[in-house]
């Protein structure tokens, strides 16, 4: 896999398969993917271009792994715990209070164990930690704790 | 009383840009045409000549100016530029000697003097990055081996501009040999520090800028901007360039985010620009010029076409590509009508607005035609030779490919 980056649109990533055909994705700069085939008699020149959005090459991801996965959960084990993916809303009763206040191993059973922010991620946060609006929580715990979780840090 | 008559002034010609946008766009053509011609149709001498709005829309196109170049900055990064500069400069070259150099010649051969050649040289040297990457996507040739050859041209082209912009204004200003190379010095040691700090720093700038809420964010990236372009404009650097350094500066999420928040401001400014800049040429002053216009044109389009075949033969190109890439450079359009409008705010040869208007809305048209039909316009030229028998496929580039 070749990158080459085009300014001002995004990145071209090439590959060539086994089988000496070139295939190209282009990542624009809007989040929309460009995938790209090429002609045999003019292996500079584009045969077919296809626009996908986001949401489209979701799926075509999705489709060319055969694991599939739904996006909000991360693992699912065979001992009955889940991993679930819950985003505070920028309204969220939660918003500026302490994680400790969710009582949330107490009350569920559930343990948060990361949270993501658009700065980073915060691994195992502790319990002063401060929660804020568009945090997205990754919790792991019984199906039915995860979802007692999920209706706490709902509350708006 | 006043203000209502502005209001309907101004509201006559944005609507009717945006009805003329839409039209031209059903027939897949650029905008930047039909605002030209609207501000002719609006300005003295035209159809439905405004007044009132005046010194609005002037004001508004200086700001067009500035967000226009600010735009341009945000598409790069300070890296995208130098790695650029470092592996493209012969390219760059080319570029400047075949589409430059006409321009400046066919301002001398009128016998405008060598300020009104070095804007001309500006005028036909620039090529259009806001309609070629809009041909590219539409033909879907992004993904083609020749696009990154063409996006680099065009970098270069903007980075020159930086360049040029000042020594433009230092030009037009009209200073001493002494003045004119102090301020000049000062210009491109302004431009270089900005574009070493934004290397260095800008990260730190943009975390400076970036903001969750959109709304501070755009107020501080227009603010931040306006005020530089001011400043630049105060030191002789010219608003524009000023604007562009701070483009080059934000990056990351800060360059995102100001993006998507700035584009519709830019179209809105950019149009008002374009039709200012009509108002201003008198449709009268276009017939006089129009055949050296032309001439200028078939040249500086034979010359790009030139330029994008070497510079893809350089990069190893087959022939085909060689085509298409000289073919989708030919567009010119609003960093010409930029360049034209600096030297026409500076009161300089009164017919070079004309010929930059009639040039531009030549090129403008004919570019997306030039990248569509270059290549295989070229191929059943050069085929004649050999036996037609040797490829018995039809056209080698359909119609209906592309989806």
């Amino acid at each position: 896999m070749q990158s080459t980056p085009l300014p001002g649109i995004g990145v071209q990533y090439d590959l060539t398969t086994r089988e000496h055909q070139h295939l190209s994705v282009i990542a624009h700069r809007d989040g929309t993917r460009t995938l790209n085939t090429y002609r045999r008699e003019d292996p500079d020149a584009c045969a077919h271009s296809l626009r996908l959005t986001e949401g489209e090459s979701a799926a075509l991801v999705d489709a060319l792994t055969p694991s599939h996965h739904s996006p909000n959960v991360l693992h699912t084990s065979g001992l009955g715990l889940v991993a679930e993916r819950v985003e505070l809303s920028g309204s969220s009763f939660w918003n500026g209070r302490a994680l400790g206040e969710t009582r949330m191993r107490t009350d569920t059973g559930v343990s948060i164990v990361a949270v993501l922010r658009r700065t980073g991620a915060v691994p195992s946060p502790a319990p002063d930690f401060r929660l804020a609006g568009g945090d997205t929580l990754i919790l792991i715990g019984t199906r039915e704790g995860v979802d007692a979780a999920a209706a706490i840090l709902g509350r708006e | 009383m006043h203000t209502a008559t502005i209001f309907i002034e101004l509201g006559a010609i944005i609507l009717t840009l945006g009805l003329l946008g839409r039209i031209g766009s059903r027939y897949g053509l650029s905008p930047i045409p039909l605002y030209l011609l609207g501000g002719l149709a609006f300005g003295q001498g035209g159809l439905l000549p405004l007044s009132a709005s005046e010194e609005f829309v002037a004001t508004g196109a200086e700001i067009g100016v500035v967000l226009l170049l600010l735009m341009l900055g945000l598409e790069y990064t300070a890296a995208d530029l130098v790695t650029n500069l470092k592996s493209q400069y012969p390219a760059g070259m080319v570029d400047f000697a075949f589409n430059a150099l006409p321009g400046a010649a066919m301002a001398l051969l009128l016998g405008w003097g060598p300020v009104a050649a070095v804007v001309l040289a500006g005028v036909t040297w620039i090529s259009s990055s806001g309609v070629i990457a809009k041909v590219l996507g539409d033909l879907g040739r992004l993904g083609n081996r020749e696009t990154p050859v063409i996006l680099s041209i065009l970098v270069l082209e903007d980075l020159a501009m930086a360049v040029y912009l000042p020594i433009l204004t230092a030009l037009l200003a009209g200073a001493g040999l002494l003045v004119g190379s102090v301020t000049l010095a000062v210009a491109l040691a302004t431009a270089g520090a900005v574009l070493f700090v934004a290397l260095r720093y800008g990260r730190l700038i943009s975390r400076f800028v970036s903001h969750d809420d959109p709304e501070k964010l755009l107020l501080v990236v227009l603010g931040l901007t306006l005020l530089v372009a001011g400043i630049a404009q105060q030191l002789q650097v010219s608003a524009a360039v000023g604007a562009f350094l701070v483009g080059i500066a934000l990056s990351g999420e800060a360059a995102e985010g100001a993006h998507t928040l700035l584009s519709p401001l830019r179209d809105l400014f950019a149009a008002v620009f374009f039709v200012f800049f009509g108002l201003n040429t008198n449709p009268a002053s276009i017939p006089p010029v129009l055949l050296p216009a032309l001439a200028l044109a078939v040249t500086t389009a034979l010359t790009k076409i030139a330029t994008g075949y070497w510079a893809a033969r350089r990069a190893g190109i087959a022939a085909k590509g060689r085509w298409r890439a000289g073919g989708a450079l030919v567009a010119r359009g609003e960093f010409s009508i930029v360049i034209a409008g600096l030297a026409v705010a500076a009161g300089i040869e009164p017919s070079l607005g004309p010929l930059a208007t009639a040039y531009v809305l030549l090129l403008v048209v004919i570019g997306p035609l030039a990248a569509r039909w270059t290549e295989p316009l070229a191929a059943r030229l050069t085929r004649r030779g050999p036996a037609p028998a040797a490829e018995p496929q039809p056209l080698p580039e359909e119609p209906g490919v592309r989806v």
